[in-house]
C-alpha cells in the first residue's frame, strides 16, 4: 500500500502547489479589471489625461498577469480528471457543471472582451471601449463566483443525495447557494480588492519613496487608501462570519483551527489559544498561551457558548491541526496588520501630509506599504490553507475522503508530471518577476513623443 | 417535454460533439498557425503571423474549457476515465498550450523576442501532437474495468494512434495555412496556399487511412456497412465528406480564401460527425471490457436540465459577442497590427470623437 499513498501524496502536493500558484494571478487581475474600469470612466467622464495614463500603465501589469493567471488556469481545470478521477466521478453531478458554467459564463466574456480592451483602441468608440473593459471585470468576477460556489460545495454538500458512490443533483439552487457559498465568495472577492488595494499602494509606495512619477502615484495611492478604508474593516467583518458558519457547519475544522480538544462544560467559557502546540497522539496541546472565554466569545457571540473540541470527534476524522491552526494565525494577523496600517495612513491624511510635498518623506509609512504587498498574499494563502487543510481528511467533507478520491496512477507518472509542472512554473515565475520589474522600471508613458 | 427528458444525455452527447469541433476548427487553426510560423523566414513574418491571431487564440483556447466543464459536468464518467487514462497527452497538452499561451504577452516584453517566437511554435507543435495522441488514445480504446481505467499509462502510444496523431497535426495545419491565407495577402499569401495545397492532400490521405483502420478494428463498426439500414446513416456523411474534400480543392484552386476555409470547416464537421455515427453508441470504443454507452456515461436528469437550460441562453449570447469581436477586428493582418502605443492609441480614439 505504500505505492498506492505515495501517489497520493503527490497528487495532494501537485495539486496544492498548482493551486497555491495559480490563484497569486487572478486575485489581482479580479481586482484590477475594477480599477481599470473606474479609471477609463473618470477618463470619459473628466477628459482628464491622468485616468488614461493610469488605465494604460496599469493595464500592461494587468495583461502580464493575466496571462499568468490563465495558462496556470487551465491545468486546474483537466487536473481533477487526471489526478482525482474518483472525486470528478463522484461529485462530477454539481462539481463539473459549475466548472463548466464558469468557463462559458465567465472566462469566454473575459477572454473575447480581453481582445477588444487590448488591442481595439482605434478600432472601437471610448464607450465600447468601457463596456469591454467592464465586460472583462465581470467575467473575472463571475469566475471568482462560481470556483468559490464549486470549492463552498466541497465544504458543505447541499442540493442532492449520495448513492452508489456518486452525487445525485436534486436541486440547482440548493447545491450553489448550500452554507458555505456566500461567505466563501465574499471572503475571497473582498480578498481580491484587498490584495489589489495594496498591490497598488505598495507599487505607488516604491514609486513614491523613489520620487518618480510622483503625482501620477499619489493618484494611484489615494485611491488605494480610499478602498482601504471600507475593504479592511469589511474583510475582518466578513472573516468573523466565515468563522462562525464554520463552527456550525464543519465543527472539525473550527476546532481544528483553534486546537480545541475539549468541548467546554455548560457554563464555562471556552478559551482562545493564541499560540499553541498542539499533539495529536496526546489529543491536547502540549502547551499554550490563552485568553479565556474568548474562542465562546468569537464563535458564539456569548462568553459560555459551547464549542465543540476535537475529542468529541473519532480520531480518523479529524484534520491535521498545527498547519490550520498557524495559518490561520498569519492570516488572522496580517488582516489585522492591513487594517491599522490603513488607520495610520488616514492620521497621516488627517495631519494634512498626505501630498507630493510631505509624502516622500513618510519613509516609515511607504516601507509598511511596500511590506503589505507581499504580506496581503501571505495572508490570502495561508486563509486557503486554512479552508483546505481544516477540511481534511474529507475531499467532500463528510462524504468523501481525500484519500479515496484519487487517481491510483503510478507514483513515478504523477511525480514525474510534478516535476516537470515545478519547473516550468519556476521558470515562468522567474520571467513574470523580469518583465514586471521592467514595467515598473520603465514607469508610465507621460509624455507624447510626438508632441 | 418527456421526450427531451428521455433523450437529454443524447442533446448532450451533440452540444459535447459542438464544443469540441468548435474548439478543434477554431483553436487548431491557430496551432496551426504557431506549427507555420516555424517555417516562417524572419521575425517580421513571425510577429505577423501571431498577430493574425492575437485577439482570437484566448477566447479560441477557452472553448477547449467550456468543452472539459461541460464534459465533466455531463459525463463525469467520461471526463474522469478519458483523462485519468489519458494521463501523459494531457499533461503534454497543457505544458504545450501554457508556451503557446505566454509567448503573445511575453514577446512584448523580452529583448530576445525570437525566444518567445519558438515557445509560440513549439508550444502548438506540442499541443497538437499531444490532442492528435489524446484522440487515437480514445479511439483505439480504453482499458476499462468496473468504471474505472485499468490500463497502461502508455496505453495511448500505437501505430493506429500514431496515424491519428499525424491526422490531427496536418488537418491543423491545413486549418492554420487556410486561415492565414484568408487574412494576409500578397506574396505571404501566396506562400499560405502553398502550405494549405501540401497539408489538405496529406490530410486526406491519413483521413480515409484512419476511418478504414477504425473501420477494421471495431466489428460493430464494420457491420454496420452490411446491413442496409445501417449503411445508409453510416456511409452518409464520409460521402458527404468527400463532397467537401472536392469542393474544397476547387475552391483553393481558384484562390477564394474564405470560401477554402468555410470547406474546411465543412471537412472537419462531416469526417467527426461520420466517425461518430460509425462508433455509436459506444462513447469509449472498448474491445476489453463491457462498454461504456452514452446514457451509462451521463450525469443525473437534474444537472442535464440546469446545464441545458443555462446553455441555450448562454450559448447565443457567446457567439454574438465572438461574432462582435471578429467584425472589430476584421480584414487583412499588417504589421503594428496589434501593438499597442498609449499615445497613438489616444490620438486614433479623440480623431474618433471629434468626428
Amino acid at each position: 500500500m505504500s505505492g498506492f499513498a505515495d501517489h497520493l501524496i503527490l497528487s495532494r502536493v501537485q495539486f496544492a502547489f498548482t493551486a497555491m500558484y495559480h490563484i497569486l494571478f487572478p486575485v489581482f487581475t479580479i481586482g484590477l479589471s475594477l480599477y481599470l474600469v473606474l479609471v477609463e470612466a473618470l477618463w470619459l467622464k473628466t477628459k482628464e489625461d491622468v485616468y488614461y495614463r493610469q488605465y494604460r500603465f496599469w493595464m500592461k501589469v494587468f495583461l502580464l498577469n493575466l496571462t499568468m493567471g490563465v495558462v496556470t488556469g487551465i491545468p486546474m481545470e483537466f487536473q481533477f480528471g487526471t489526478n482525482w478521477s474518483v472525486f470528478s466521478r463522484a461529485g462530477g453531478d454539481i462539481f463539473g457543471h459549475l466548472l463548466g458554467f464558469e468557463a462559458a459564463m465567465a472566462f469566454m466574456l473575459e477572454a473575447t472582451f480581453l481582445g477588444v480592451m487590448a488591442f481595439g483602441w482605434h478600432r472601437v468608440p471610448p464607450a465600447v471601449h468601457l463596456f469591454a473593459t467592464s465586460m472583462v471585470a465581470l467575467g473575472a468576477s463571475l469566475s471568482a463566483f462560481w470556483i468559490m460556489v464549486a470549492n463552498s460545495w466541497m465544504q458543505t454538500p447541499a442540493g442532492g443525495v449520495f448513492k452508489e458512490g456518486r452525487f445525485f443533483l436534486q436541486n440547482s439552487f440548493e447545491s450553489i447557494f448550500n452554507s458555505d457559498a456566500f461567505w466563501a465568495f465574499s471572503h475571497m472577492w473582498t480578498a481580491c480588492i484587498e490584495i489589489t488595494v495594496f498591490v497598488l499602494g505598495g507599487i505607488s509606495a516604491w514609486y513614491l519613496l523613489k520620487g518618480r512619477h510622483v503625482d501620477f502615484f499619489l493618484k494611484t495611492f489615494k485611491f488605494a487608501l480610499a478602498a482601504a478604508i471600507v475593504i479592511t474593516p469589511l474583510q475582518i467583518w466578513l472573516g468573523d462570519g466565515s468563522g462562525r458558519e464554520v463552527a456550525e457547519t464543519q465543527p472539525t475544522k473550527l476546532a481544528g483551527i483553534e486546537a480545541h480538544w475539549q468541548t467546554n462544560p455548560p457554563g464555562e467559557g471556552a478559551p482562545w489559544n493564541i499560540v499553541a502546540w498542539p499533539n495529536k497522539d496526546t489529543q491536547r496541546n502540549d502547551w499554550a498561551i490563552q485568553i479565556p472565554y474568548a474562542l465562546s466569545l468569537i464563535t458564539t457571540h456569548s462568553f459560555t457558548g459551547q464549542v465543540k473540541g476535537l475529542r468529541e470527534f473519532p480520531r480518523d476524522d479529524q484534520p491535521p491541526v498545527a498547519l490550520p491552526f498557524y495559518a490561520f494565525r498569519i492570516m488572522m494577523a496580517v488582516g489585522f496588520g492591513l487594517f491599522f496600517l490603513m488607520l495610520w495612513t488616514l492620521w497621516i491624511w488627517y495631519r494634512g501630509r498626505l501630498n507630493r510635498e510631505n509624502l516622500p518623506g513618510q519613509k516609515k509609512l511607504l516601507y509598511a506599504w511596500m511590506l503589505a504587498l507581499p504580506l496581503s498574499y501571505l495572508a490570502m494563502e495561508a486563509g486557503w490553507v486554512t479552508r483546505e487543510v481544516g477540511r481534511q481528511p474529507w475531499i467532500i467533507y463528510g462524504v468523501l475522503r481525500t484519500q479515496e478520491g484519487a487517481t491510483s496512477l503510478p507514483a513515478k507518472a504523477v511525480g514525474g508530471s510534478s516535476l516537470v509542472l515545478a519547473a516550468v512554473y519556476v521558470f515562468l515565475f522567474a520571467v513574470f518577476l523580469l518583465f514586471f520589474r521592467r514595467i515598473l522600471s520603465k514607469g508610465p508613458e507621460l509624455r507624447d513623443p510626438d508632441r | 417535454m418527456s421526450l427531451i427528458e428521455m433523450n437529454l444525455p443524447l442533446i448532450w452527447l451533440f452540444l459535447i460533439g459542438f464544443f469540441l469541433l468548435y474548439y478543434a476548427a477554431m483553436d487548431g487553426a491557430d496551432l496551426g498557425i504557431g506549427m507555420i510560423s516555424l517555417f516562417s523566414k524572419d521575425e517580421k513574418e513571425r510577429l505577423l503571423l501571431m498577430e493574425s491571431i492575437g485577439t482570437l487564440w484566448h477566447s479560441n483556447q477557452t472553448w477547449l474549457l467550456i468543452l472539459g466543464g461541460m464534459l465533466f459536468g455531463a459525463f463525469p464518467m467520461f471526463y474522469a476515465l478519458l483523462l485519468s487514462s489519458l494521463y501523459i497527452p494531457m499533461v503534454a497538452m497543457l505544458g504545450g498550450l501554457i508556451f503557446r499561451g505566454v509567448a503573445f504577452e511575453f514577446r512584448t516584453h523580452a529583448r530576445h523576442r525570437r525566444l518567445w517566437s519558438l515557445s509560440f511554435g513549439f508550444g502548438s507543435l506540442l499541443a497538437t501532437v499531444a490532442q492528435g495522441f489524446a484522440l487515437g488514445g480514445l479511439l483505439s480504446g480504453l482499458e476499462v474495468v468496473n468504471g474505472r481505467f485499468a490500463g497502461s499509462l502508455w496505453g495511448w502510444l500505437n501505430p493506429f494512434s500514431v496515424l491519428v496523431a499525424l491526422g490531427v497535426l496536418f488537418g491543423y495545419l491545413m486549418l492554420g495555412a487556410n486561415y492565414l491565407s484568408w487574412r494576409t495577402e500578397g506574396l505571404l499569401q501566396q506562400w499560405c496556399f502553398r502550405w494549405s495545397k501540401a497539408a489538405s492532400v496529406i490530410t486526406l490521405f491519413i483521413s480515409i487511412g484512419v476511418y478504414l483502420w477504425t473501420t477494421a478494428r471495431y466489428p460493430f463498426m464494420a457491420r454496420k456497412w452490411v446491413k442496409v439500414p445501417d449503411l445508409i446513416t453510416a456511409g452518409f456523411f464520409p460521402l458527404l465528406a468527400g463532397a467537401a474534400f472536392i469542393m474544397y480543392f476547387r475552391s483553393l484552386r481558384n484562390h477564394r480564401a474564405f470560401a477554402t476555409l468555410l470547406y474546411n470547416f465543412a471537412i472537419v464537421l462531416l469526417s467527426f460527425v461520420g466517425l461518430s455515427v460509425g462508433l455509436y453508441p459506444y462513447m469509449i470504443p472498448n474491445v476489453i471490457a463491457s462498454p461504456i454507452t452514452v446514457r451509462q456515461a451521463a450525469a443525473s436528469p437534474q444537472t442535464l436540465w440546469t446545464m441545458l437550460a443555462v446553455m441555450l441562453f448562454l450559448l447565443p449570447v457567446i457567439l454574438g459577442y465572438t461574432l462582435y469581436s471578429y467584425r472589430v477586428f476584421r480584414g487583412k493582418v499588417e504589421n503594428g497590427y496589434n501593438t499597442p502605443d498609449a499615445s497613438r492609441d489616444r490620438d486614433a480614439l479623440e480623431r474618433r470623437t471629434d468626428l
